[in-house]
């Protein structure tokens, strides 16, 4: 009985702790939004009052025209499809090589692409800006994408599910005449369809967030911005006009708030896909 | 033997659209620019001779770098430590069966939906000087909020910097964490309970060591965003406030559009390098000194 | 002609500075329509020996013949045969249907005769009320159903089985064993099936191979092979319980080793070999006897209603005219 009401106590005490910790955590995120939400576009009235009364549409509409986020959106969309799209392709390939295959130095070329992963985008960005200078891919689609297509981590991820396929499978498969190209079509990769959905949403969040590449690729070319650089327009003009940014950054964030509280448990595999030892 | 080289044709296949990848966009540019750290250039970067590895020792210890330098670690020491406290704090808090956890778990996670750019922007608004919230709500306490603002005043701003960073790696500092709690085996709670151990000692005892290389891990991402801190500088500050350049880190030194050294081939590619070296030696020093906490655990 | 003949084959693991036979220079020929059983315990080489028929090991030294042809450079899937794994090795996420019609279909088969060909395999096995589940829906004698039914929806001229009933549980065994019998009567082909259980491949088989360590120990007929063991081993391994080994000299001459059966070792006061009674073991149709001979363990089965000592008591055994195997203690060879 005592530990009852202390347990009330303590239940109570946490959930207080609790509620005002995410009241923390989110309150950018509030603020923000009801910012954009509550102001014309160029209204500097404050101190604003922090309740969600006389909403108006009109910051995040002027948002949408001035900043060309219709533009933003549609190039980001189509820049991380289709990055995700090469991603998981070349994994797919790559892994069943791996996996499947024998052929001379396997190991060592694997641990060669392994040493890849420590390479971080800093050292490389310097140099992929000029190449891509020089193949004439500054502000352009492929220029976006091409550099992104193959991924070392979605190799290792994807070769890691193929090893735990039960070798009997491919040899039954093989008994039965069944071609690489089937086999990895029909079966390796139905049955590593989780592994590759975590991949795949991974690899769309990745390249949708992305700022370091596309800032040094894309320079000033409005029509093939992504959302994330193509961002930062709002934020130069002139001060009066910030409400701007804010409308700006509920259009462009409110994507991915809603893939994350669909796709919630791919997310977390992915994200533990390395970290988790147990 | 016949069998090893007849899967060699269908290997080349399958491995090639990788390789030429990561040949061409990752392996290529990391030797160039290592070799392009060789060179000494003018200013508009067109006139460069060969000054030999000397030249990594002249960029290293020139007074941009090691200005960069030592707000890079600033930075590192700001975020890395509080994020990690934080996220274990918050995990540890919701790794509770109450009614509703769910949703706060949701919420602590949530930042991991914010890219650099919408975080960074977010903050930018939040910090504004005199119309941005946190100026209309807190410059009682501290007026720097309202005058200059946070960002423009050279104490603060890498402060502020810090600031978002934390804010937008707790979910996914949290999101590890968390799992990493969920795998510690329930009874070896019970059995600490049983043993007398409170939740102080419970967590200790079992919970740390359980989660120790989950914590090695989320340091060493950490470390290595603080490290590569780029996109929150260019939006927030642009590497400033000038002249003291209190928030140009290593990266915006190498890539920012107010760098001095933005049309120098040759310094911005062994500043790159350089980063990269130091990046792999403290992941290697944290890797080597806390592993062995790890292992052989409290 | 052979539908199976295996030619002085040998396979060799390297292992750093060991070479480990796991088949040393087995030759073997396999008739039309027989069930032959290879036989043997774990590590003797029965299932490399399956594999290389199958294709799914490349003999280090030897021929493979299946018919006429010589199939050492031939891929597995253009030999005619099909394998029935210890785990069945079912596509977990194609329906049962679909898992029996996958050979069709990668040999271009359209798609309405598949279906059709599919549904009579499965007929034959009784599985045709779950052709649209999954593997994972069923239980484990289904599930080796569909396996079997895999394999004879391309009428395979050879049909290989490594293990099949292994993963069963021991009442689920007995039934299938009479089932697989049944289904080798029924259709043409010859069945190649390994096991390391004595009782299956004494039941099931026409005749049966041992091997123990790489080498081919005897092939015969299951009579032939438990009758007229050719080395101690197999003396040993056939038979439930196993024969008594008598170690050299305790038998007649030094240079022999004498083997008797269990159900051939008689009680006889005043017979030669002396014994104290270690146990009784009342199986309620025999009784088994274990006795203690200087050291040595002798087994002998007696009717429920003879006269039975008692542990302790001294007793005297005596072999069955005729019953006596011979064996070389140095080679284990049987001697005559």
């Amino acid at each position: 009985m005592a530990a009852d009401t202390v347990r009330g106590a303590r239940k109570f005490g946490r959930y207080t702790l609790l509620v005002v910790l995410a009241v923390i955590v989110l309150f950018p995120i509030y603020a923000v939004v009801l910012q954009a939400l509550k102001t014309g576009p160029d209204s500097l009235d404050h101190p604003r009052s922090l309740l969600p009364v006389d909403l108006t549409l009109s910051t995040i509409k002027a948002a949408w025209t001035q900043g060309n986020l219709g533009r933003l959106l549609l190039n980001s969309v189509f820049v991380s499809v289709m990055v995700t799209l090469g991603v998981v392709l070349t994994s797919l390939l790559a892994a069943y090589a791996f996996a499947f295959l024998q052929f001379p130095l396997k190991g060592p070329i694997f641990v060669l692409f392994l040493a890849t992963m420590l390479v971080p985008a800093e050292v490389t960005v310097v140099i992929n800006e000029r190449t891509a200078d020089s193949l004439g891919w500054v502000n352009s689609y492929q220029g976006l994408i091409v550099p992104s297509l193959a991924s070392t981590f979605g190799i290792f991820l994807v070769r890691q599910v193929f090893l735990q396929l039960p070798t009997e499978l491919r040899e039954a498969a093989s008994l039965d005449g069944v071609g690489h190209v089937r086999f990895l079509w029909e079966v390796a990769a139905p049955l590593s369809r989780p592994t590759l959905g975590a991949l795949g949403l991974f690899t769309f969040l990745g390249t949708w967030n992305a700022y370091l590449w596309p800032s040094q690729v894309i320079r000033g070319d409005r029509a093939h911005e992504t959302v994330q650089i193509g961002l930062e327009r709002l934020k130069n003009n002139d001060i009066s006009k910030i409400n701007l940014v804010t409308g700006g950054l509920v259009v462009a964030a409110l994507p991915i708030f809603i893939m994350l509280v669909l796709f919630q448990r791919q997310l977390v595999r992915g994200l533990t896909a390395g970290a988790v030892k147990g | 033997m016949k069998r090893r080289l007849r899967d060699v044709p269908w290997a080349v296949v399958m491995l090639l659209p990788s390789v030429v990848l990561i040949a061409v966009w990752t392996v290529y540019p990391l030797v160039k620019a290592v070799q392009n750290g060789h060179l000494r250039c003018d200013v508009t970067g067109t006139k460069c001779i060969d000054a030999g590895w000397g030249r990594y020792w002249d960029v290293f210890t020139s007074t941009e770098f090691q200005h960069a330098l030592g707000v890079s670690l600033k930075l590192m020491a700001l975020t890395v430590p509080a994020g990690l406290v934080l996220g274990v704090g918050l995990a540890v808090l919701a790794d509770k069966h109450l009614r509703g956890i769910g949703v706060f778990r949701t919420i602590f996670s949530s930042t991991v939906a914010t890219s650099v750019a919408v975080a960074s922007l977010v903050w930018f608004v939040l910090l504004q000087p005199q119309i941005g919230v946190f100026a209309d709500l807190f410059s009682g306490w501290f007026p720097v909020l309202k005058n200059p603002g946070l960002l423009n005043d050279p104490g603060t701003a890498l402060l502020a910097v810090a600031f978002s960073s934390i804010w937008a790696n707790l979910g996914f500092t949290f999101i590890i964490v968390t799992a990493a709690l969920q795998s510690v085996p329930r009874d070896l709670y019970e059995s600490a309970f049983v043993d007398g151990a409170g939740n102080v000692r419970r967590f200790t005892n079992v919970t740390l060591p359980m989660i120790a290389p989950t914590l090695l891990f989320v340091t060493v991402v950490l470390t290595t965003r603080a490290l590569q801190t780029y996109g929150e500088i260019a939006l927030l500050t642009g590497g400033g406030p000038n002249p003291e350049k209190s928030t140009t880190t290593i990266p915006y030194l190498i890539y920012g559009r107010n760098s001095i050294i933005s049309g120098d081939l040759g310094t911005k590619s062994a500043a790159a390098v350089l980063l990269f070296v130091l990046s792999l030696a403290l992941a290697l020093v944290q890797f080597r000194g806390l592993d062995k906490r790890v292992h052989y655990g409290r | 002609m052979a539908q199976v003949r295996l030619d002085h084959i040998s396979k060799t693991f390297a292992s750093g500075d060991e070479a480990v036979h796991a088949v040393d220079d087995v030759t073997l020929e396999i008739e039309h329509h027989e069930f032959m059983i290879l036989l043997g315990p774990s590590g003797c080489g029965k299932s490399t020996l399956l594999r290389m028929v199958a294709g799914l090991e490349d003999p280090t030294a030897g021929d493979v013949f299946i018919g006429d042809r010589r199939v050492n450079d031939v891929a597995p899937k253009e030999r005619d045969i099909a394998m029935v794994f210890q785990s069945y090795a079912l596509y977990p996420h194609k329906t049962v249907a679909a898992n029996i019609e996958f050979p069709l279909k990668v040999r271009g088969v359209g798609r309405a005769e598949r279906a059709a060909e599919a549904v009579r395999a499965a007929e034959v096995l009784g599985l045709e009320h779950h052709l649209k589940r999954k593997p994972g829906q069923l239980s484990g004698g289904q599930r080796q159903r569909v396996a079997l039914a895999r394999a004879i929806v391309r009428n395979p001229a050879v049909f290989l089985m490594d293990e099949p009933l292994s993963n069963l549980d021991a009442k689920l065994r007995g039934d299938t064993r009479a089932e697989l019998v049944d289904l080798h009567r029924r259709i043409d082909s010859t069945f190649i099936y390994v096991t390391h259980d004595q009782v299956e491949a004494m039941t099931m088989g026409s005749r049966v191979a041992v091997l123990n360590e790489g080498r081919l120990q005897q092939v015969g007929t299951p009579q032939e092979v438990y009758d007229r063991p050719a080395t101690a081993f197999v003396a040993q391994f056939i038979g439930t319980p196993p024969m008594n080994l008598l170690p050299a000299g305790m038998w007649g001459s030094e240079t022999v080793q004498v083997g008797i059966r269990p159900e051939h070792l008689r009680l006889v006061p005043g017979g030669p070999l002396h014994a104290v009674v270690r146990q009784v073991e009342h199986l309620g149709h025999e009784v088994l006897l274990f006795a203690d001979a200087n050291g040595t363990r002798l087994v002998s089965r007696l009717d429920p209603g003879s006269f039975l000592p008692e542990v302790g008591d001294p007793v005297a055994f005596d072999a069955e005219p005729g019953r006596l195997h011979r064996f070389d203690p140095e080679s284990g060879e049987r001697i005559e």
